[in-house]
């Protein structure tokens, strides 16, 4: 069973702070209980009750969480408020959110840093923000018991309220926090029976959309600060070329300009505002010393994949005796399917503010990595961390890039404040987004699958190529084991179906790409292959993909579950409309099950359409089922995107995408309908903002398959490939 | 010196005339609820309305708005109440929310030109509008159902 709860690098990262933190090791939920460190953490005001790092209530009623995780769209700012407040009982429409400063108080609960990602915000805080909360409900309780002299056992809370029945007697929490303030915290603090829950479970309306349809939300380019320049950074036209002269001096004719120079990432342009940062840029005369990466190409690193995998790679996942079952099996049939890189492009480029005011800073940024990038720019400061204070900001997308192991854009920025003088923001176009690397690697993936003479699949090999996201960075030696970055194999070497000869090998080839984690990650690759393959192994074996699903996944009760779900109620086998076809996938990753059903045709100039995508997940308890519902089709958009839009292709060493005309994303008239389906599960709650992505690629070229006989092994998907008639669309 | 109106109330600015309004709001006047996706009006992220037409604010020049009036998200309502607001709000569409201010303004000016838009007029009115996190399917029902509350509004 896979370990995806915790993505390799995350442990990794664990460790690693594990080791410098020491005494934070194993007792972060007790750091948050610590009253000093919450009140260091976020400096509550007088008169403020704040029990733990993250709850605060004001004599006005007024209910503030702290929240640790970076809301990009995943809904944790509503979804962890409603973890603490199922215990907290504050009234719902009283609580304000705030994003928590960079302390211990607020590291993730698994992996010891100040961070979001690898799906796991609800997951690791669903039992911690619920004991935040019933802590700060006990307290007040207890001093609401104490003022009226009786036993806190005959008193319960209501909508922010502490009530003593008997007596009629009913206090606010704001009229307590006082004397609540008085009080130790409690030693032991039950939690609610789930099956008296009455927030978590509910559809729940999200806390921050009425800031997002007004103008009013904050997002990093939104920051203002007083005296602030906006600089942007002219960077290499190949990965890691050296500036060998720069001639700023026409760039600095331009008005409002007040710096060309130079910086470790390339050559920052700092003006009064951004417009004139950005003209003066395109008058900045540089010249590079490319180095060996102007020669990356990607065509021929499809080759080069593709002759790689031919050859025996590193072993990381063997059970049976693969080779000689290929060799005595009934029919064997081999398919080699191949993924671009993939930028992240988030709506909302990147970009940070920095003042830096000499001995100390402050940084707003959206970042899904408080710790590491507080860190990174306490370095080039020439500051100690807690000498910076680090404000995050809403995040317009992430997507795992800004979870970035470098911290780059904020190295960046950091090199640019020592220069500016004053405070700066530097911000990103899109043009800077799309070439700036740190892309989903590129993936070749080769199969070979041995059949019985009843077309069951008694042998299953799989060889992968592609970059190690961990390899070379500071995290390796955690990340890497025996030669093998989990993160390239996940969601292949832990197959669920029942194979009995299995086997995973894997090249990590070294290229002057930088990659990086991409939502559902190694699971953005193996969700297209392993599902794809499997799809050809069923027809190759004359059996319904559906059926052969079910058979092998006898012992996987809960994806079997998501599988019969997703095909009821998709109507699988029930007639279709001419020149429609139906696929089906299946993907277990971040520890959640899900399956899919898409139905595509494709027009005879070979231009695909998707008309439905019928979705079924087992995430464990579901806190918000809307929220739950939404990642669920936001992912299957994002998985169809890259499906049948997008790829970073290197020619010369250049990137040759520069925006979305040539780096298209799905939009509106392609976009399909979509049901969520959720397998009701009282089981802990799992991943939810990734596992969406893997199905939709496989389900969708499977359902190609089943429309047109053509197999897609290729992303994204080639409009060429499947013209019927005519000449093919250029 | 650019004289215009932004939300009904005027403004005089010194930027450069070929500054895209985009930055113009943002940076000179300091109204950030209009976003910057492209610069090249791919994205539909900085859509802002221009005497009543939806625009994309990165590629018009300031000197395209001198005496006009332009609409903001900002300028949409005071207190959520367009139904366009409060349709988003009841379906809860915006996930990172980055992109909704231009879907918004976009949906608008559909709206104002066909109080009852098919799919099919959505599918043309909004594939300008670019939603990395996939808010396509809500937006449609949004559009729907705003265009319900505006009709039961009149109706009343």
């Amino acid at each position: 069973m896979s370990t995806t709860l915790i993505p390799p690098a995350a442990k990794l990262a664990r460790r690693e702070f594990l080791k410098t933190s020491a005494a934070l090791g194993g007792g972060l939920c007790i750091a948050a209980y610590v009253p000093e460190l919450a009140a260091a953490a976020a400096g509550p005001a007088d008169g403020v009750f704040a029990p733990n790092a993250f709850v605060r209530i004001a004599p006005d009623d007024s209910v503030t969480l702290i929240l640790n995780h970076s809301e990009m769209g995943q809904g944790i700012y509503t979804s962890l408020p409603m973890l603490l407040n199922e215990e907290l009982e504050a009234e719902w429409s009283k609580i304000k959110i705030e994003a928590a400063p960079v302390d211990p108080a607020y590291n993730h609960s698994l992996f010891g840093i100040q961070m979001t990602g690898g799906s796991t915000t609800t997951p690791s805080e669903w039992e911690r923000f619920r004991r935040m909360g019933a802590m700060a409900r006990i307290m007040l309780v207890q001093a609401a018991a104490q003022k009226w002299s009786v036993d806190p056992s005959s008193c319960h809370v209501e909508k922010g309220a502490v009530i003593h029945a008997a007596s009629g007697k009913k206090a606010t929490y704001g009229s307590l926090v006082n004397d609540a303030a008085q009080l130790k915290p409690p030693q032991n603090i039950p939690l609610k029976d789930p099956k008296q829950f009455t927030l978590v479970g509910k559809p729940t309306r999200r806390l921050d959309t009425p800031s997002k349809v007004n103008g009013s939300a904050q997002f990093g380019l939104d920051v203002k600060v007083p005296g602030m320049l906006f600089a942007v950074v002219l960077r290499p036209p190949v990965f890691g070329a050296k500036l060998t002269t720069v001639d700023g001096s026409e760039a600095l004719k331009i008005k409002g300009v007040r710096a060309v120079e130079q910086i470790p990432s390339g050559v920052a342009v700092i003006a009064d505002k951004f417009w004139a940062a950005k003209q003066a840029r395109e008058k900045v005369k540089a010249n590079w010393d490319e180095g060996e990466n102007a020669s990356l190409s990607t065509a021929k690193m499809l080759q080069d994949f593709s002759k790689l995998s031919a050859t025996p790679g590193t072993l990381a996942k063997k059970s049976g005796d693969p080779a000689s079952a290929l060799q005595s099996a009934a029919k064997t049939i081999t398919a080699e399917y191949d993924v671009p890189y993939l930028a992240h492009a988030m709506m909302e480029p990147l970009n940070c503010v920095i003042d830096f005011r000499g001995d100390t800073a402050e940084i707003w940024t959206g970042t899904q990595f408080e710790t590491i990038d507080r860190a990174a720019a306490a370095k080039v400061l020439g500051l100690s961390p807690e000498k910076i204070k680090l404000n995050t900001t809403l995040l317009g997308g992430g997507f795992g890039r800004r979870a970035n192991p470098d911290s780059d854009w904020v190295v960046e920025a950091a090199h640019v404040a020592k220069i500016a003088k004053a405070p700066v923001k530097v911000v990103w176009t899109r043009e800077d987004d799309l070439a700036g690397g740190w892309y989903r690697p590129m993936w070749h993936d080769r199969f070979a699958a041995g059949l019985d003479a009843q077309g069951n699949p008694v042998a299953w090999t799989h060889t992968i190529v592609g970059q190690s996201i961990l390899t070379g960075t500071a995290f390796e030696q955690f990340g890497v084991k025996d030669g093998v970055d989990s993160a390239s194999v996940e969601g292949a070497a832990d197959l669920l179906y029942g194979i009995p000869n299995l086997q995973v090998d894997l090249h990590s080839p070294k290229i002057g790409v930088p990659v990086q984690w991409w939502r559902s990650v190694g699971h953005s690759h193996t969700g297209f292959s392993v599902e794809g393959f499997f799809d050809e192994v069923a027809h190759a074996g004359g059996k319904d993909p559906y059926e052969l699903r079910r058979k092998l996944l006898a012992n996987q009760p809960r994806m079997l579950a998501v599988l019969n779900l997703v095909a009821e109620k998709a109507g699988w086998g029930k007639p279709l409309p001419a020149g429609r076809g139906r696929g089906i996938a299946t993907h277990f990753s971040f520890d959640s099950y899900v399956a899919q059903v898409v139905e595509a045709s494709v027009e005879k100039n070979g231009d695909v359409r998707v008309h439905r995508v019928v979705c079924a997940v087992d995430c464990g308890r579901a806190i918000n089922p809307d929220i739950v519902k939404a990642q669920m089709e936001g992912g299957i958009i994002f998985g169809l995107t890259a499906a049948l839009k997008t790829e970073i292709t290197l020619d010369r060493g250049r990137v040759q995408q520069t925006n979305f005309h040539d780096y298209q994303m799905l939009r509106m008239f392609e976009s399909p309908a979509i049901e969520v389906h959720i397998v009701p599960s009282e089981a802990n709650p799992t991943g939810v903002g990734e596992p969406g992505v893997p199905p939709a690629a496989p389900a969708l070229a499977n359902a190609i398959f089943a429309a047109t006989g053509k197999r897609v092994r290729r992303l994204p998907i080639r409009p060429a490939d499947l013209v019927t008639e005519g000449t093919s669309k250029s | 010196v650019t004289s215009f109106f932004v939300n009904g109330k005027s403004v005089q600015v010194d930027d450069d005339p070929a500054t895209p309004l985009l930055w113009v709001l943002r940076d000179s006047l300091g109204m950030t609820g209009t976003k910057f996706g492209c610069g090249m009006a791919l994205c539909g992220a900085c859509t802002v309305h221009l005497d009543g037409k939806a625009i994309r604010s990165c590629v018009a020049p300031l000197s395209r708005a001198e005496g006009k009036h332009v609409t903001t998200i900002e300028g949409l309502s005071s207190d959520l109440s367009h139904p366009l607001q409060r349709a988003w709000i009841e379906v809860d569409v915006p996930q990172c929310g980055y992109c909704q201010s231009g879907q918004i303004m976009s949906a608008a000016v559909l709206l104002h030109e066909n109080p009852k838009p098919t799919d099919k007029d959505i599918d043309e009115a909004m594939s300008g509008n670019i939603c990395r996190c996939g808010t396509y399917p809500r937006i449609r029902r949004a559009i729907h159902r705003a265009a319900e509350m505006a009709a039961e509004k009149s109706a009343r």
